[in-house]
């Protein structure tokens, strides 16, 4: 496209500059051109991809876990082995697969659904994901001498200097700082750039809910994150500088970690999921052929869940010396987030009926969510009412209810944005008949898995545990729960696969495969560098739909217009 | 786009297919589960202490309310896919952007629910944090004078109990028993991993932790507590027969926290004076035989041998 001209013109061909420039740049190429870039575009699928490693290296720690638990009183891996697995485990799926992959969908998707030429700050951008591949390279290091084995919560004093003295630990807080700075920037990016970079027309009123999703997901990472990262900077100078917030010892406060960390850990809990609500705002409204249900309820409350998500931390914990005021308000607050929750799933049934769904990938992933997520909405309820909570909490219930909100919500979202943007990010369309094996193996794979490790927990059985013995029916239960990581496994391969076969066979998408109504749909797969030629005026939630009925007027064409008249 | 239009039966075939599919699997998974839920735990323990079993009244109430939610959502997730499938491509859905009666309905049922299982729980409250008195036998043992007075924790009303120190270390419980002050003083006895109490008796625990965190819990007794250094943390429980009630440290403690087990032991309050006195006899010998092995290891290799680091 952009070869530099060598003859010289006449005047005719001249044409009168509208926008004067100094140089038109080569479009970068090689393998080079992706360390340099600043193409939101490019970072995007940098962000996809290396998360989905992580993903994949959790993903084997897990089955690694659960063949250690196969049997009972196994003594496949050594209870050093196996406390560095989980956590590694916890740490990865969290800080280097789900929340940096929502980044990867907004990296890519905000500017295009916002109608814009990039994110704000380019170079920014290029910053935050190279600081995400250094957290991780960081973390992944200490395998090559002491992981560490506090968990992903890493209480004091067992992470103190005492307990862990390894540098796995020092790892650990490396990858905290890293991945924070990473999602810090990367949120003041996302918000700035949706608060200034609409096109024309794009009210608030009228933004897409997967950008509410990410615009609350910015928020929140902007308030809860510098917490973390002060508690993990304070965990540093107690391991290594002699100072003592965390030391009982000499005046500090175990306590005080658990404090700073849940304060960080709650709404963490919602930043890995609010984007993913978005995406399924996004997906459900495209195949049942009709708008969103209630798009200011889900709006509303998406912010609500996102302000509440500040006033609950302390239910995790219940169980320690805490007054009984505490204990209440943060039980009464903990049970207010489930309004608007249940709110979101109540629209998104509504958006369901009547309409005329079309049985596609996505929809199945967005439909399976609703119906795995509903469970650790629920069981979420069970945990917020304290006396419960002291005999559920730290149990393996909390293992099912995590796993169910993560994997049964989270990552069921993370699969139907890759089935329903892949066709935009390649041009190519994924194979439906492996799509859909993929969504049934992880769909009864995640059942089969955490459904019975609710009644594990309530059985008695305590979590991170590398032992249990042969008593009551704990055996059959995690022999069932292990049998079924290894269905969800094999549901993930099969879309891994999936991806590497249509990325070179898969059907050419075109412009707009669903007939959906977003702005990213105008242009072409993959859309070029500048995204749009022209930004069509939004007049609704749903411009494309508009566009559709516009050509169909002007031209008398009788074209299917999506999502009704 | 050639090859996502592909002609209507074979579309329709898939879809069909996909919803035999979808129901086979959901019999599938339901037919599995009738008989494991059946014969599987799905309520907290009913508890052989009052508080635990108020916390497992609690939750029946919430599981009731819970499984009527779960069916209803799910049910209606269903119905809603199967009846309102597209039956020709292309088709469209109704212009419906929403209702805001159905909001406002929605939100003060979900609302309304929470309330009920919030002033349920407070109801139930009392009967899990406040001690309560001992039976008359654990009342005759407590009057022998082990009671041991602080000032923090809930008491039961006549202010008696069985109060035990409960020391959480890596990877074992230690038990340290009231030394008392009236006629029938054992002096400071302990044990480890296996706590002996009487039944009868509002036993109240005292629970820290000399290194991590670690957390008491015996699912029969109560919920967990955690013991976190530099702080004191209580429960209790009363015991009405006699019964062995396991359990295990819950926070993850370091390497051998699977191992790191608890068992409450209930005899009745004679039966547990007699355990006590052997207890503290056991101990008065083996600290003798130990003094008397460091005096003859100081004979051989010098006083600094023995010293405690």
């Amino acid at each position: 496209m952009a070869t530099p001209q060598t003859q010289a013109l006449t005047a005719e061909q001249v044409a009168i500059p509208q926008i004067v420039a100094h140089e038109v740049r080569r479009e970068p190429k090689g393998w080079t051109s992706w360390l340099t870039t600043t193409d939101h575009k490019r970072i995007g699928i940098m962000y996809l991809v290396t998360t989905f490693g992580f993903f994949i290296l959790g993903g084997v720690e897990a089955l690694m876990i659960r063949l250690q638990l196969g049997l009972p009183e196994n003594t496949l891996v050594t209870p050093q082995v196996y406390n560095q697995l989980f956590t590694l485990h916890g740490t990865t799926m969290i800080f280097l697969f789900v929340v940096p992959m929502m980044a990867g969908f907004g990296n890519y998707l905000v500017p295009l659904m916002i109608g814009a030429r990039d994110m704000a700050f380019p170079r920014l951008n290029a910053l935050s994901y190279w600081l995400l591949l250094a957290g991780g390279i960081v973390f992944y290091a200490s395998l090559f001498f002491t992981p560490p084995e506090a968990g992903w919560s890493s209480y004091v004093p067992l992470s103190g200097a005492l307990y862990s003295p390894g540098g796995g630990q020092d790892a650990w807080i490396y990858l905290i700082h890293l991945t924070g700075l990473s999602s810090i920037l990367g949120a003041l990016n996302f918000y700035v750039t949706i608060a200034n970079m609409r096109t024309k027309g794009m009210s608030w009123g009228r933004l897409p809910l997967f950008i509410w999703g990410i615009l609350i997901y910015s928020i929140l990472i902007l308030l809860a994150m510098p917490v973390i990262a002060a508690a993990v900077t304070m965990l540093l100078t107690d391991r290594h500088f002699g100072t003592h917030f965390f030391d009982p010892t000499n005046g500090g406060s175990a306590l005080l970690w658990q404090h700073l960390f849940w304060f960080f850990g709650h709404p963490e809990v919602y930043i890995m999921i609010l984007p993913g609500f978005g995406i399924i705002s996004e997906v459900l409204p495209v195949f049942a052929r009709k708008p969103i249900f209630g798009y200011k309820a889900i709006a509303a409350s998406t912010v609500a869940i996102g302000f509440l998500s500040f006033l609950v931390w302390a239910h995790h914990m219940f169980a320690t010396p805490l007054p009984l005021a505490v204990l209440i308000f943060m039980m009464l607050s903990s049970m207010t987030i489930a309004i608007p929750t249940g709110v979101k799933i109540f629209n998104w049934i509504g958006t369901l009926w009547r309409g005329s769904i079309e049985f596609r990938t996505p929809l199945l992933f967005a439909a399976g969510f609703i119906a795995l997520f509903t469970i650790g909405g629920i069981s979420g309820v069970f945990l917020a009412m304290f006396p419960v909570d002291w005999q559920l909490n730290e149990s393996y219930f909390v293992v099912a209810h995590i796993h169910f909100v993560l994997v049964g919500g989270a990552v069921m979202t993370i699969f139907a944005g890759i089935y329903y943007w892949f066709p935009k990010i390649t041009g190519r369309m994924l194979s439906e008949r492996l799509g859909k094996l993929s969504f049934w193996l992880i769909f009864v794979g995640i059942i089969t898995t955490f459904l019975i490790q609710h009644v594990a927990g309530l059985e008695g059985m305590p979590r991170r545990v590398y032992e249990y013995p042969n008593v009551g029916d704990l055996a059959a239960e995690n022999l069932t729960s292990t049998v079924g990581a290894f269905i969800l496994a094999t549901g993930v391969l099969v879309t891994i696969i999936n991806v590497l076969r249509s990325l070179k066979h898969g059907a050419i998408a075109g412009p707009d495969p669903w007939r959906a109504n977003t702005l990213e749909w105008f242009t072409p797969s993959p859309p070029p560098p500048h995204n749009f030629d022209v930004i069509p005026e939004v007049r609704s939630l749903e411009p494309l739909r508009d566009i559709r009925a516009e050509i169909a007027r002007a031209t008398g064409v009788k074209e299917p217009i999506g999502t009704g008249s | 786009m050639e090859q996502i239009t592909s002609n209507k039966t074979t579309r329709r075939s898939l879809r069909l297919r996909s919803f035999l599919l979808s129901a086979a699997a959901a019999a599938g998974v339901l037919a599995a589960l009738a008989p494991a839920a059946s014969a599987f735990t799905i309520t907290t323990p009913e508890g052989a202490s009052p508080n635990a079993h108020a916390i497992n009244e609690i939750y029946i109430l919430a599981l009731a309310f819970s499984l009527a939610i779960f069916v209803g959502v799910e049910v209606s997730l269903g119905y809603c896919l199967w009846r309102y499938r597209a039956r020709k491509r292309h088709a469209k859905g109704e212009r419906i952007h929403g209702n805001t009666r159905l909001e406002i309905g929605w939100t003060l049922g979900a609302a309304g629910v929470l309330v009920i299982l919030a002033v349920f729980t407070f109801v139930k409250l009392g009967s899990i944090i406040d001690p309560q008195n001992s039976g008359p036998e654990g009342e005759e043992l407590l009057n022998k004078g082990r009671i041991f007075a602080l000032a923090e924790r809930k008491l039961p009303p006549s202010g008696k109990r069985l109060e035990i120190n409960v020391v959480g270390r890596q990877y074992v419980w230690q038990f340290v028993y009231p030394g008392g002050t009236g006629p029938a003083d054992f002096g400071p006895t302990y044990s480890y991993e296996e706590m002996v109490v009487p039944t009868e008796t509002t036993v109240v625990l005292n629970v820290t932790a000399a290194d991590v965190v670690h957390s008491w819990w015996v699912p029969a007794l109560g919920g967990k507590v955690q013991a976190v250094p530099g702080y004191h943390n209580y429960t209790w429980f009363k015991i009405s027969k006699p019964g062995v009630f396991h359990g295990q440290c819950a926070t993850l403690c370091g390497r051998d926290h699977a191992r790191m087990i608890a068992t409450v032991r209930a005899v009745p309050p004679a039966q547990f004076e007699a355990w006590l006195a052997q207890r503290k006899h056991d101990l008065e010998v083996a600290g003798e035989e130990a003094a008397a092995a460091r005096a003859k290891m100081a004979q051989l290799r010098g006083p600094q041998s023995v010293e405690n680091p």
